[in-house]
């Protein structure tokens, strides 16, 4: 029964093109797949987009429905939207302090991230390269890790603030460090599984440590390292909310905090809005960044 | 007579714990240059182990390799072997796959310009050129075991090691590949030694075929020459009486006097 309304979308899809290249005479047979390409992926994409536009629709209706009520302890989505349009139409609005838009509050905890991420993402490389290349090492090294890992992240915190006696160095630390453990893991494990056969190769060419390091073993292990590099981004972006929460200053976790001290509850619901999108892009953007690097290498 | 390869009274024991296995005893096989040995003998007889000493892979417990004289017991490009599952790189194109050796064993004594330039007479010698920024998942099983070969060729090994080369291929690309290798011996004269378990190959591709009793403590069982003048004709040797007589030997060999049991 869908399948002739498909086929009505398709066509009024398809349409432009075609239309454009009507008035030169009869439509050449080029152009047709062409506009058939286009319809199905608008067809393709609108498979994606719209359910989850459904649900997103019935969600807002139903949580409208709940607390429009007098009374009732969190505002509606349209009474989020009315508390919060200066913070989403002015995100880049500065009057000192923590008075800022949410640009600056989301770029300050972003660059934290960065700085956090990019170190444990060469040292858990590092790390896991050597415990996945020697027997002692790992021997040594992975029951420390396997209790280090189990730390919570915001349990680290005070140790760092005694440490460097600063809040953005003990935020980097604490995504540092709960960042760290799944890229050594996943690294060691991918080190661990180089087939036999590439190591005989490498050894049969005499390629030295450091060749067989990039050409060998940093694209055979690149799959499982990048399942580690995505892992790691997502709990480093669920740390340096609540570490932010904890040190102050500019920062979407801090921001959210001192909302809530505000009692503004729209403006904590429009910041957790945020923190997922962002949350979402950044894995995107490892899991897309994966996907280029390790083109050929999962296909064997 | 001149030993080019040698390999001199070697055994090998692998030890796992207290457990002992003998695999190899006591193997003695000297290889002129230019010349295409096989060895062949049932699975699990040590031959892949014995090659994998020969490649330096894996030491021997008693005796050693010795090419030109020289002992090698570790890996190099002298020794290029052409692994069964064709081992590319899979994130390396064709062209990348061979320049990798080339790279290596090249770096001085050959220009960048003249690198390239061996890299893809080497993939024409084996009829992939074509196929040069291709990579090894967009390839065929056989193209696949063809820059294998070009990316030992490549390296100019003293000898040729192939570990089944066409164990994992279908009988018609198997035989193309077969005339290739052929073609190739005859054409560069490279000394060759390969491990197979199919008794036409050996025949069709020797000029000696070693066979090797069953393991544990495999040894070498009796050599065969194999006197059929090259080049060899896949046709014409399928009713040629020496062809015939060599594949009888071969057989008898192995399944009468060795024939393979299960329990051993």
């Amino acid at each position: 029964m869908s399948m002739p309304a498909m086929k009505t979308d398709m066509s009024a899809v398809a349409i432009p093109p075609v239309a454009a290249a009507a008035p030169v005479v009869t439509m050449t047979p080029k152009r047709a797949p062409r506009a058939e390409t286009y319809a199905k992926m608008a067809k393709d994409a609108a498979a994606r987009v719209v359910p989850p536009l459904i649900v997103v629709a019935l969600l807002l209706v139903v949580w409208e429905l709940i607390c429009r009520r007098a009374g009732s302890s969190l505002p509606p989505p349209s009474k989020v939207f009315k508390d919060t349009r200066e913070l989403i139409l002015d995100p880049f609005f500065d009057n000192g302090g923590i008075d800022k838009g949410l640009f600056w509050h989301l770029s300050a905890s972003l660059q934290r991230v960065a700085y956090g991420y990019s170190l444990a993402a060469i040292a858990g490389i590092a790390l896991g390269t050597l415990v996945g290349q020697s027997v002692w090492a790992m021997r040594g090294l992975d029951p420390l890790f396997q209790v280090l890992r189990t730390i919570p992240p915001l349990a680290w915190l005070p140790l760092s603030l005694a440490a460097f006696r600063d809040g953005q160095p003990s935020a980097i630390f604490v995504i540092f460090i709960t960042s760290v453990w799944p890229i050594i893991i996943n690294t060691a494990v991918g080190i661990r599984n180089i087939p036999q056969d590439y190591r005989n190769v490498a050894a049969v060419v005499q390629l030295n440590p450091l060749e067989f390091f990039t050409k060998i073993m940093i694209p055979a292990a690149a799959p499982y390292i990048f399942t580690g590099l995505r892992i790691g981004i997502g709990l480093s972006w669920l740390a340096i909310v609540a570490a932010e929460m904890l040190i102050g200053g500019v920062g979407i976790g801090f921001f959210i905090w001192d909302a809530w001290n505000s009692s503004h509850i729209s403006e904590i619901i429009l910041a957790l809005f945020y923190v997922g999108i962002i949350g979402f892009v950044l894995d995107r953007l490892i899991a897309g960044l994966g996907k280029i690097v390790t083109r050929g290498t999962a296909a064997n | 007579m001149q030993a080019y390869l040698k390999l001199d009274h070697i055994d090998k024991i692998f030890t796992r714990g207290s457990a002992t296995t003998e695999v190899l005893k006591d193997i003695n096989l000297t290889i002129e240059k230019g010349e295409y040995v096989s060895i062949i003998g049932h699975s699990g007889c040590g031959k892949s182990t014995l090659l994998n000493i020969v490649a330096g892979l894996t030491g021997a417990t008693n005796g050693g390799v010795l090419l030109e004289n020289r002992e090698v017991n570790a890996p190099g490009p002298d020794r290029a072997v052409v692994f069964q599952n064709h081992s590319l790189l899979p994130w390396l194109t064709v062209y990348e796959n061979v320049k990798l050796g080339v790279d290596k064993v090249f770096a001085r004594t050959k220009s960048r310009a003249e690198r390239d330039a061996w890299v893809m007479h080497n993939l024409s010698l084996v009829q992939m050129a074509h196929a040069k920024d291709k990579r090894p998942s967009e390839i065929s099983g056989g193209m696949k075991q063809r820059v294998g070969i070009a990316r030992a060729l490549a390296m100019e090994p003293k000898v040729l090691l192939l570990d089944e080369p066409f164990g994992a291929l279908d009988a018609l690309t198997r035989a193309h590949l077969q005339d290739s290798v052929m073609a190739l011996h005859q054409k560069l004269g490279n000394t060759i030694l390969m491990i197979t378990h199919d008794v036409d190959e050996a025949v069709l591709l020797s000029d000696r075929i070693v066979m090797m009793t069953n393991g544990p403590s495999a040894r070498i069982g009796e050599v065969l020459e194999v006197p059929l003048a090259r080049p060899r004709k896949r046709l014409e040797l399928a009713t040629n009486p020496g062809y015939l007589k060599c594949r009888q030997r071969v057989l008898e060999f192995l399944y009468e006097r060795h024939s393979f049991v299960e329990a051993a």
